[in-house]
């Protein structure tokens, strides 16, 4: 309950970014500041000030001042990192969450055609998934983004942009069908023996009402609860591929472009990359807990009606 | 006997092959991908365009261009980078293999000695807050993306502790061989082995605990009960025991996976000379011939390491051991 309540907060808090951008923070978090000032107990302060170092060379951004403006500080471009974050949020987590459904919906296909239909197809797809899983999740995700961030894809009358969102999303799915098709495929084996599947088939329904009639509502309990442990799969596999800039594409943020925004200051204003880094952690482990009292709430139930 | 074993390698084969097909296809299959424009760069000139594609062979039939590829690979091992010319790429894999090996195997000691302990001593205190607690770090241990932690370690030892006494022996970021000086690199490699172990901690613990705590239940543990075996012996010589099996097979795959350079990572965040960084490097400059390579190279060692979880099989599970 107090992870749904956690994720709730986060996501509420996400969607209010506009409005705590202008008007609490009043900062364009999209726009470099490097020459701005902002006002700190009634002084003028400099966004972008000389360094620590005894030789004063270089520049830093400001660090986290604790007030509405620059809350957390700046980044190297001056720009204001807690409203970033919050729109960082608003992307990471819509990536997240598409792509997890996009996912449980390609892996659903994939599980209920192979389970059901088994056979040639059931071969087929179990291989097709066997070479999907034998490449790292990581390095497959992170080959197939070079290929499409670095140019436009056209899929027949649909063209995605190179820094359209919906390539991570597409490319996060891709990669963990696998993952979400083998339980799918192994409930779905389980239910073909099922009597009212085979009174079904008795009756002369066609296979593909079946389908969706007798075995998808069946898979909803398998479905829900795979729901957000792929979701916070998908979170962290966003966040790697934005921290190597291949991603969420500039000027658009995520937690995980923040998180490589920081990785040059990290030594001076540690605050830009610790800040959405902790915003993950604390997301992922709601999902992974909210996932986990899933399970067990569920497998309970199972449990039971197998025992009565 | 023999049959099984034919069709076992015949699986094995075909999952690579898929593999190399499906790489191949990525990154010259794809619509609008174009290797020529990368190497020739932005707005070439047509007739430069033409010069590369033709020596390149990019203006041949896929299919031929792939056989080209692989012989290349697996049989002449002559194949070369495009980004620099005339590298070859074997070697190249070969040089980074011990720096990947030495990373994942001191991190794998490391996530087995510790979730072993973690899960063991969360099952044996079930439902008390030791369990509880100890599955609550396994989750955040999960939770926790790998290049932050990293970013935050090294945050922490190269710079805001380093002067104390707790991190003064931490060196710069980069790699020691083994052979040059084994201090050096066990120095070097402590946490980034920290680091990637963590996830994997997690992991391990809550599946090793989750299935103690299942096999409780099980006749054989029943049994081990009566006899007026102490709890802990039960636990230890029956539980774990029997639970290594899930164990086992889990490990094969992440340590392969870690191995062929799944640690990627962890290995551009700790700035490791690794078979992940280079596939990376390789990634980000297109170079196809050494993307091919690393891939292949990663793929042989997880279809390998799911052969060899099926013969630990045998070995660990006393029903399939003694029914042969």
């Amino acid at each position: 309950m107090v992870a749904l309540g956690v994720l709730a907060l986060m996501a509420l808090a996400s969607l209010l970014a506009p409005l705590y951008a202008h008007d609490v923070a009043h900062t364009d978090p999209f726009a470099s500041n490097v020459a701005g000032t902002i006002m700190l107990d009634g002084r003028e302060v400099d966004i972008m000030q000389p360094n620590d170092n005894p030789l004063h060379l270089g520049l830093s951004p400001i660090g986290p001042t604790w007030r509405a403006a620059y809350l957390l500080g700046a980044d190297s471009q001056g720009r204001d990192v807690a409203a970033r974050l919050l729109y960082g949020g608003r992307n990471s987590l819509l990536i997240a969450a598409g792509a997890a459904l996009l996912c449980l919906l390609l892996a659903g296909v994939a599980g209920i055609a192979a389970g059901f239909l088994g056979g040639v197809v059931d071969t087929l797809l179990s291989r097709l998934m066997d070479i999907m899983w034998a490449v790292p999740v990581y390095l497959f995700a992170i080959s197939l983004s070079i290929v499409m961030v670095s140019q436009s894809v056209r899929l027949g009358p649909f063209v995605l942009h190179a820094d359209s969102l919906l390539i991570p999303v597409f490319i996060i799915a891709l990669v963990y069908v696998p993952y979400a098709a083998r339980p799918i495929r192994g409930r779905v084996l389980a239910l073909r023996q099922a009597e009212f599947v085979t009174a079904a088939r008795g009756l002369g329904v066609p296979v593909w009402r079946i389908m969706l009639r007798d075995i998808l509502p069946n898979l909803a309990t398998t479905l829900v609860m795979l729901g957000p442990l792929v979701m916070a799969l998908a979170l962290l596999a966003e966040s790697a591929l934005s921290f190597l800039s291949l991603g969420v594409q500039a000027p658009q943020a995520s937690w995980g472009t923040i998180i490589q925004d920081g990785e040059g200051l990290i030594y001076t204003r540690p605050m830009v990359a610790i800040a959405p880094g902790l915003a993950i952690v604390i997301v992922v482990l709601a999902l992974n807990i909210l996932g986990d009292g899933l399970r067990d709430a569920l497998d309970v139930r199972d449990s039971g009606r197998r025992a009565s | 006997m023999m049959a099984a074993l034919l069709r076992r390698t015949g699986q094995t084969v075909l999952v690579l092959f898929g593999v190399s097909v499906l790489v191949f296809g990525v990154f010259f299959a794809t619509p609008g991908a174009d290797p020529t424009a990368r190497i020739a760069g932005r707005n070439a000139a047509p007739q430069v365009m033409e010069k590369v594609r033709h020596e390149y062979g990019f203006d041949r039939p896929l299919p031929v261009q792939y056989a080209i590829m692989m012989k290349k690979l697996f049989i002449t091992r002559d194949l070369a980078s495009y980004a620099n010319r005339g590298q070859a790429v074997v070697p190249e894999i070969m040089q980074a293999a011990p720096v990947t090996a030495s990373l994942v195997c001191g991190a794998a000691v490391l996530w087995v000695t510790v979730s072993i302990f973690m899960g063991t001593l969360a099952a044996a205190r079930k439902d008390t807050w030791v369990d509880r607690g100890l599955m609550m770090l396994g989750l955040v241990g999960i939770s926790i993306p790998v290049f932050w932690l990293g970013q935050v370690a090294n945050l922490l030892t190269q710079s805001r502790y380093h002067d104390t006494w707790l991190f003064s022996w931490v060196p710069g970021l980069g790699y020691v061989p083994l052979a040059q000086d084994p201090l050096g690199w066990f120095r070097a490699l402590v946490i980034p082995w920290v680091v990637l172990a963590v996830m994997f901690i997690g992991i391990y613990s809550r599946v090793l605990r989750h299935d103690l705590v299942a096999l409780a239940g099980e006749d054989f543990m029943r049994t081990a009960r009566a006899k007026g075996l102490s709890p802990m012996r039960v636990l230890l010589r029956h539980g774990l025991r029997t639970s290594m099996v899930t164990f086992v097979s889990l490990f094969g795959l992440d340590f392969a996976q870690l191995a062929g350079g799944g640690a990627l990572l962890t290995e551009v965040v700790f700035g490791l000379p690794g078979v992940g960084r280079l596939t990376y490097r390789a990634l980000t400059m297109l170079d196809l011939p050494v993307i091919m390579a690393t891939v292949m190279y990663s793929a042989i060692f997880v279809v390998l390491a799911n052969a060899v979880v099926d013969v630990v099989y045998l070995f660990l599970d006393p029903r399939v051991r003694d029914a042969r």
